[in-house]
């Protein structure tokens, strides 16, 4: 018996052995590190002086941090709520169609979430190309007939980045309510067919308190993904006007990787990773107080 | 959890239920502004793919026309002659592909232990996961670059791939999974004196194929899609993978939207072939990945 309990040990050793290392090596120690660097007047390579806790009341009060957070949080509403709301509607839409032709609408709107980042880029600084962007011929009329960039002034730039990336995402989205539309039993609305219910009453009064777990879902997962969003608006911005536009993961890279200032970064990763748990766990709360209901 | 991407029966009579009903002229209407939406949807990949066929002087004309007045792979040529295109994508493979099956091996074995067996530490393990899936990777781009440049590992594959093997999901899931594979079937195999190793490779594994594709595929796609890290662990264009590399497609002369979307269409072309392939296997991960960080 005591034989088998050894061999069994040896066995998760050698199962659970990689998964040690690589996290160990890559999540445990570069987080301890951060944590450590963070009190550290550093440079990115190299040691530094300890210097306690200068560097979070410098990062809390640097403008930039502050653009950085307001700009993220801009973000994050210009994108979670439409991105909610529209691929809720098209799910109920879609979740409607038949056989193929539900496939080929679903494959429409999901084909661009997997795409990689720098494809979606290309294709829309393309389309919202201020001399040739077929996005103009829509733009013009309400610019009294002349063409207008879209990224490249400071209030239309989130915006649009917005609106591509919902464009992006949305696909996700939809599939997650399909997968919850489907789980209402269609005697719900047969029974309300019967009374002769409208649809849209059919839709504020049955698919909406039904759907609403998965809405919330869908918005926690959308808030704590668009919180660390660094791919489009950078890509979007390069070519300057990146502090304007500067978002939280940005501001990290900013420091590290153009000041050289290694404590600094890590400091401002510290508070990004801090405010992300807090939003973790708070998701996690609502989530669960809601699964016991 | 086992939402596949098929119509229930419920909804199948559900549907003809209301098909029988006389004639749903705003049911109809709907299903075709749903389609119009569909198609405006997919309309900037159309635009990219058909911009990349058109000769430059059209691109540039102004004309917008929805098809190319003639069709040239003049863009594509050039891209593939002009530019590191082709290590890019070397690059990408190597790494994607290591990335999942290194993902899929290490995360089955330890989702298997920490489902079936017993051992010291196991509690700690499955904290350090659900740790995992809070922490933004992104926070920690500072730590795994100085990490990284001390291995000498900048500007290599080992570079790109390491930082990119942490995917607590693959590992919840898998652990799901293994939970509800009936105990009879391991005690059984174990009356015949199976290792665990045995156990692991030729039950648990085989009866959950399908979840191991649908991981496998969905791990590819993301670690080909990933921009931040290969973006920061790549600075030469020899390392490059290609999202980031398609990033440095510039041009002497101006306006080279022909040959862009052109590296942008060879750089979606092998998720957009996975997602097309394996459409039912994506979107069920996606589902179960979703249903984890519920």
């Amino acid at each position: 018996m005591l034989r088998d309990k050894r061999s069994e040990w040896l066995t998760a050793a050698v199962l659970v052995g990689p998964f040690v290392l690589i996290y160990g090596v890559l999540f445990v120690w570069p987080t301890i590190q951060m944590v450590m660097l963070s009190f550290t007047k550093a440079p990115l390579i190299g040691t530094g002086d300890w210097v306690g806790i200068d560097n979070y009341v410098k990062i809390l009060s640097h403008k930039l941090f502050h653009q950085a957070f307001w700009n993220t949080a801009y973000f994050v509403l210009l994108t979670v709520i439409p991105n909610t709301l529209v691929s809720l509607l098209i799910a109920t839409a879609v979740n409607r169609l038949k056989g193929g032709m539900q496939g080929l609408v679903l494959a429409c709107f999901f084909l661009p979430y997997i795409l990689p980042v720098s494809v979606v880029f290309l294709t829309w600084n393309w389309i919202i190309d201020v001399q040739y962007g077929l996005a103009q011929v829509f733009v013009r009329p309400f610019n009294g007939g002349e063409p207008m960039s879209l990224t490249r002034t400071i209030p239309a730039f989130m915006p649009t980045v917005a609106f591509v990336t919902v464009w992006w995402t949305m696909g996700f989205n939809i599939l997650l309510f399909i997968a919850g539309l489907r789980n209402i039993s269609p005697e719900i609305y047969e029974a309300a067919q019967l009374d002769n219910a409208s649809r849209w009453r059919q839709f504020t009064r049955i698919t909406w308190p039904l759907i609403w777990p998965i809405t919330a879902l869908v918005l926690t997962i959308q808030l704590i993904a668009q919180l660390k969003i660094f791919d489009q608006v950078y890509l979007f911005s390069i070519g300057g006007r990146q502090d304007a536009t500067i978002t939280l993961v940005q501001y990290v890279y900013k420091l590290a990787f153009q000041q050289n200032k290694g404590g600094e970064a890590a400091t401002a990763a510290v508070l990004l990773f801090g405010m992300i748990i807090i939003l973790s766990v708070l998701q996690y709360q609502v989530l669960r107080t809601r699964g016991e209901k | 959890m086992s939402a596949e991407a098929i119509p229930s029966t419920e909804t199948i009579a559900a549907e003809r239920s209301r098909r029988d009903r006389p004639i749903d002229l705003i049911g109809l209407a709907l299903s075709l502004l749903t389609l119009v939406v569909a198609l405006a949807s997919f309309f900037p990949i159309y635009w990219a793919i058909i911009t990349s066929v058109k000769p430059d002087g059209e691109v540039i004309s102004g004309s917008n026309s929805l098809w190319p007045g003639r069709f040239v792979f003049d863009s594509y040529i050039h891209i593939w002659t002009n530019t590191n295109i082709a290590i890019w994508y070397v690059n990408s493979f190597v790494t994607s592909i290591v990335i999942s099956a290194l993902v899929i091996v290490s995360s089955a074995g330890c989702a298997y232990a920490l489902s079936q067996l017993d051992f010291p530490g196991r509690r700690v393990i499955y904290v350090l996961i659900l740790a995992c899936f809070m922490v933004p990777m992104q926070a920690l781009i500072v730590n795994h670059f100085v990490l990284m440049a001390q291995f000498k590992l900048l500007n290599t594959w080992a570079g790109i791939i390491l930082p990119q093997l942490i995917v607590p999901v693959v590992i919840i899931v898998y652990k799901q999974f293994f939970d509800s594979v009936p105990k009879e079937f391991r005690e059984a195999a174990q009356m015949d004196s199976a290792g665990h190793f045995k156990i692991l490779f030729r039950i648990y594994l085989p009866m959950n194929w399908g979840v191991t594709a649908a991981l496998g595929i969905i791990t590819f796609i993301g670690a080909w899609n990933s921009f931040l890290w290969p973006f920061l662990a790549a600075t030469g264009e020899a390392t490059m993978t290609v999202p980031v590399g398609i990033t440095q497609v510039k041009d002497a002369y101006g306006i080279v939207y022909g040959k862009l979307m052109a590296s942008a269409v060879v750089a979606g072309l092998p998720v957009a072939v996975v997602y097309l392939l394996f459409q039912r296997r994506v979107t069920q991960a996606i589902m179960l990945s979703a249903g984890v960080k519920g």
